[in-house]
């Protein structure tokens, strides 16, 4: 069954096209990536489905709920995470912290018990901490809950905000750039952590990467933009061989 | 390295069951000095009789000036409380404070006045202490409207422009007194009350802060669009959030009232706001023990700076030594102490840009929940952390 | 002419005239802005000193009109400078809001005391010969025109050298990156003076002629119209030079027409409620541009 359904989607900054007739169909336990040169609309596609953008035309379908029009936390409430290219972390917040607040819309108590700690407040609490708490512990960061995350090493922070995003509890989860900045032997630590998770959280991934290695040696499926069009769409085999995309993307360079 | 100060102090904020106790303390001396209990002859004698000395119990030790002095600092501290929920946890520059602060002082004064019959039922003045936040609280809710689309300095213009409206309006409405206000309100805040509402705000924006909204409210700080992306219903925080804030401020508008016993626009323009302001900043951002130090700092050092109180403070020195002081430097004291403590004020921003207790908080007002899920790997101390050292 | 055109004129004079002087406080806001993202809210009571400035030249050393000016101006610019020096430069990495506080530290320093100095309202003495022309019904003082002929004047000046001189473009250049156009030889500390240089400059200039129109100055009177001015900044989109001169005529047309056909006491009502609407309907004033945030 498809969890996730695009159909001709467009998008335009201004007069710009940034997206156009993007059309994506993401079955339930898949992992796939989306790669393309800068400017490609990649993390703009990621930009709509999450809600940030307003898709100018057409539809995003999560299983039966039309997505378009939505906020943001309304559509991450549907179990839908994220990271993001440039780490975004709550910079003077502590690593607790950071994993607690993506419990926002799973904790069930309402204001006045909030401002009475009364009520399921003392029970949800617990509950979002030792939840906090197993996330950290999966991430080897349970060690520095009390830490500000800015004084993370980088791959720390990265790490966090892959658990920050697991913490929504989701059932989509979308990946930009999570290799960026990494080194070869860091990456198949990484490729090996995706599918852990994967596997773990029982995860649909959609992912945008730059590193070769990762996407071919992960994705059951790769879609290729390039200024905001689909050049192609197939296993990674078959990218790898389609001369379109090795004119406009890999011909700049040595498939890694 | 730790010195025997800072493991006296780490000592001390273990004892948790402390707080409540002072609390139950502080109830009970804000009602012994309200009612003069220490001048009444059973008190005295029991007290002696468990030898505590007399000169202790002396009356002059809370004259009606200490009390009144006591009773601002209580006031500040809810408004500096307040204030700090939206200026240091939500990282807004609100200036809107002393307009909240308007509306619940107009309101309650107004019932006190013209329809609550508190002459033969004083205990009806909770009554209109509570609607006095409740209606600056529902005025909180109209300045959060912006806030969902505008931020930083043009939020800082819509609450500026939010608190001219409010004084505007009261100065246009004659049936109110306009400009001139209201004279006359009776003398109904007393050291209990204020206390009573002190304890009341702290612990409210305490549970507020430390609950998924209030982590909402520094979420949205640190990056709102990321927040959003988590998550966060980021308007329904920020509603929250103002309204707390309005609300108390409504609240210390009613006991300030009742305190000062007369109300014009003039008392509640941007001026007030700037002094709030002043006490959340040298206090620091998101602390609530900041607020409450800041607070209590910025009114005691401005009271002490008064000519009579330096005079009374230096009575003991010699007349040698005291006349010439006396004739220069006290008798001035009443003008440039308003140029000393804004001088201080840039001198703390100078050395300490964050406040005295910015982005940290007593671990007594931490929930021990908190506490531990940040440290359960060392459970026996360390203070350093995010927000939980000092 | 008709009654109606004659008193429409009229009013639009005495709003021009409010408006230059909320102009010349506004673009020390917005330069300051513009240059280190900073509000500097003492800048109102820079304006008030320079109204002083101008009573003690006026009064003390008698001097007639030009170096009275050029006095408050210099002796505001300096002040600028000082504050600059002391105060907000140690901060410059500091949190923004810290700043901020400082600003209001030394506005509220300056205030108290100019008035332990000068605990009473001062007068200033007439330093132009008044004349007033009658152009068909609309009267025209010499002071009005000298104000508004003035204030244009610095204003181009201002336009001139920020847009035209190397200096201006040292300006513009560093409120467009302070990391790395210092790297190139632009001298950081130098340019961020000579900003608060010129835009307390103004202020004082501005003093002078707020002086010289309602001649009775005190110690707070730089609160309301400082406030008045940084909204004049913020409607033309604070940071941008040519905003805040257009936000300032606004207000000040607002200001003058709001008194023209409402009682007084409604002027704030209305001219803040404008304000609110206008900001919600362009968040980011008439000149700025938005920031939009990369996701």
């Amino acid at each position: 069954m498809a969890l996730l359904t695009a159909t001709r989607v467009r998008h335009y900054f201004g007069g710009l096209c940034a997206v156009s007739d993007f059309n994506l169909d993401l079955q339930a336990g898949e992992l796939v990536g989306i790669i393309g040169p800068n400017g490609a609309g990649k993390t703009t596609v990621f930009n709509l489905i999450t809600g940030v953008y307003r898709a100018s035309e057409g539809s995003i379908r999560l299983r039966d709920t039309e997505l378009v029009g939505k906020t943001p936390h309304q559509i991450t409430a549907l179990r839908v995470g994220r990271t993001f290219q440039n780490i975004r972390l709550f910079r003077d917040l502590s690593v607790l912290d950071n994993v607690r607040i993506a419990h926002y819309a799973q904790v069930r108590y309402g204001p006045l018990e909030a401002l009475l700690h009364l009520g399921r407040y003392r029970r949800e609490e617990q509950r979002i901490v030792e939840n906090s708490r197993r996330l950290l512990s999966i991430f080897k960061l349970d060690h520095l809950a009390g830490e500000t995350a800015k004084n993370l090493p980088y791959g720390s922070q990265r790490r966090l905000e892959i658990a920050r995003a697991l913490a929504i509890g989701p059932e989509l989860l979308l990946l930009d750039e999570p290799a960026a900045g990494m080194n070869p032997n860091e990456i198949d630590q990484l490729m090996e952590f995706i599918q852990w998770i994967r596997r773990e959280f029982q995860l649909t991934i959609l992912l945008i990467e730059h590193q070769m290695k990762l996407v071919m040696g992960i994705c059951e499926r790769i879609k290729v933009l390039d200024f905001g069009e689909t050049l192609a769409e197939g296993p990674p085999e078959a990218i790898q061989s389609n001369p379109k995309v090795l004119e406009a993307y890999l011909g700049e360079g040595p498939v890694g | 390295m730790k010195t025997r100060w800072s493991v006296g102090w780490e000592w001390l904020m273990a004892q948790r069951w402390l707080l409540p106790v002072l609390v139950a303390v502080g109830f009970v001396l804000a009602f012994a000095i309200e009612y003069d209990l220490f001048n009444n002859e059973y008190v005295r004698g029991v007290a002696m009789s468990v030898g505590i000395p007399e000169y202790t119990l002396e009356y002059t030790l809370f004259n009606k000036y200490v009390q009144l002095v006591m009773m601002y600092v209580g006031i500040n501290i809810i408004l500096t409380v307040s204030l700090n929920l939206v200026n240091g946890y939500m990282g807004e520059f609100s200036l809107a404070h002393a307009g909240f602060m308007a509306v619940g002082a107009y309101t309650a004064a107004l019932l006190t006045q013209k329809v609550l019959p508190v002459a033969a039922y004083p205990g009806l003045f909770p009554l209109a202490v509570l609607a006095g936040g409740l209606m600056a609280a529902a005025l909180g809710l109209i300045v959060a409207v912006p806030s969902f689309k505008v931020r930083g300095d043009y939020l800082a213009i819509i609450t500026l422009a939010f608190l001219m409206i409010v004084k505007s309006v009261i100065e246009n409405i004659d049936t109110i007194g306009g400009p001139r206000g209201i004279p006359g309100i009776k003398k109904l805040t007393t050291l209990p009350w204020v206390f009573f509402w002190v304890v009341v705000s702290v612990w409210v924006v305490r549970n507020f802060v430390y609950s998924k909204y209030g982590r909402g409210v520094l979420s949205i700080r640190e990056d709102e669009i990321a927040s959003d992306l988590m998550s966060v219903n980021t308007r329904r925080v920020k509603f929250l959030a103002f309204m707390v804030s309005s609300f108390f401020a409504g609240i210390a508008g009613a006991l300030f009232a009742h305190l000062l016993q007369f109300i014009s626009p003039r008392v509640f323009d941007i001026i007030k706001t700037t002094d709030v302001l002043i006490m959340v900043y040298l206090g620091g951002i998101a602390s609530i023990g900041g607020s409450i130090l800041g607070a209590t700092v910025y009114t005691v050092l401005l009271e002490l700076l008064r000519p009579s109180t330096v005079a009374a403070m230096l009575a003991w020195l010699p007349a040698v030594a005291l006349d010439p002081l006396n004739e220069y430097f006290i008798r001035h004291l009443g003008v440039w102490r308003m140029v000393i403590m804004p001088l201080l004020l840039v001198l703390v921003m100078l050395y300490w840009p964050r406040g005295i207790m910015g982005l940290r908080e007593f671990r007594w007002f931490i929930p021990r929940r908190d506490l531990e899920a940040h440290h359960r790997q060392h459970a026996h101390g360390g203070s350093h952390g995010a927000a939980h050292g000092h | 002419m008709s009654e109606g055109i004659v008193y429409w004129l009229q009013q639009t004079l005495n709003a021009l005239q409010l408006g230059s002087i909320y102009a010349l406080i506004a673009l020390g806001y917005t330069m300051v802005y513009g240059i280190l993202t900073m509000i500097n809210f003492a800048h109102g009571d820079v304006f008030m000193i320079g109204a002083f400035f101008c009573f003690l030249a006026a009064v003390f050393l008698g001097l007639p009109f030009a170096p009275t000016l050029l006095l408050a101006m210099v002796g505001a610019a300096l002040l600028g400078v000082t504050i600059e020096r002391l105060a907000y430069k140690p901060l410059r990495h500091a949190p923004r809001v810290s700043a901020i506080i400082t600003a209001l530290g030394v506005g509220i320093f300056l205030e108290n005391f100019t008035l332990a100095l000068a605990p009473y309202p001062k007068n200033i003495p007439p330093l132009l010969e008044h004349v007033t022309w009658n152009l068909g019904g609309v009267s025209l003082s010499s002071l009005q025109v000298i104000i508004i002929l003035l204030s244009l004047g610095l204003m181009f000046l201002l336009d001139y050298v920020v847009h035209r001189t190397p200096v201006g473009m040292a300006m513009r250049a560093i409120s467009w990156d302070k990391t790395f156009v210092p790297l190139m030889g632009v001298p950081l500390d130098l340019i961020i003076s000579v900003t608060f240089a010129i835009g307390a400059g103004l202020a004082g200039a501005a003093g002078t002629m707020y002086a010289l129109a309602y001649p009775v100055i005190d110690p707070y009177m730089g609160i309301m119209v400082g406030w008045k001015a940084f909204i004049s900044a913020v409607v033309g989109g604070i940071g941008n030079i040519r905003g805040a001169m257009i936000g300032a005529f606004i207000l000040g047309g607002v200001e003058i027409m709001v008194t023209a056909f409402f009682p007084s006491t409604y002027r704030d009502f209305v001219a803040f409620t404008l304000l609110m609407l206008l900001i919600l309907v362009r968040p980011y004033g008439i000149l700025g541009k938005p920031r939009t945030q990369k996701v």
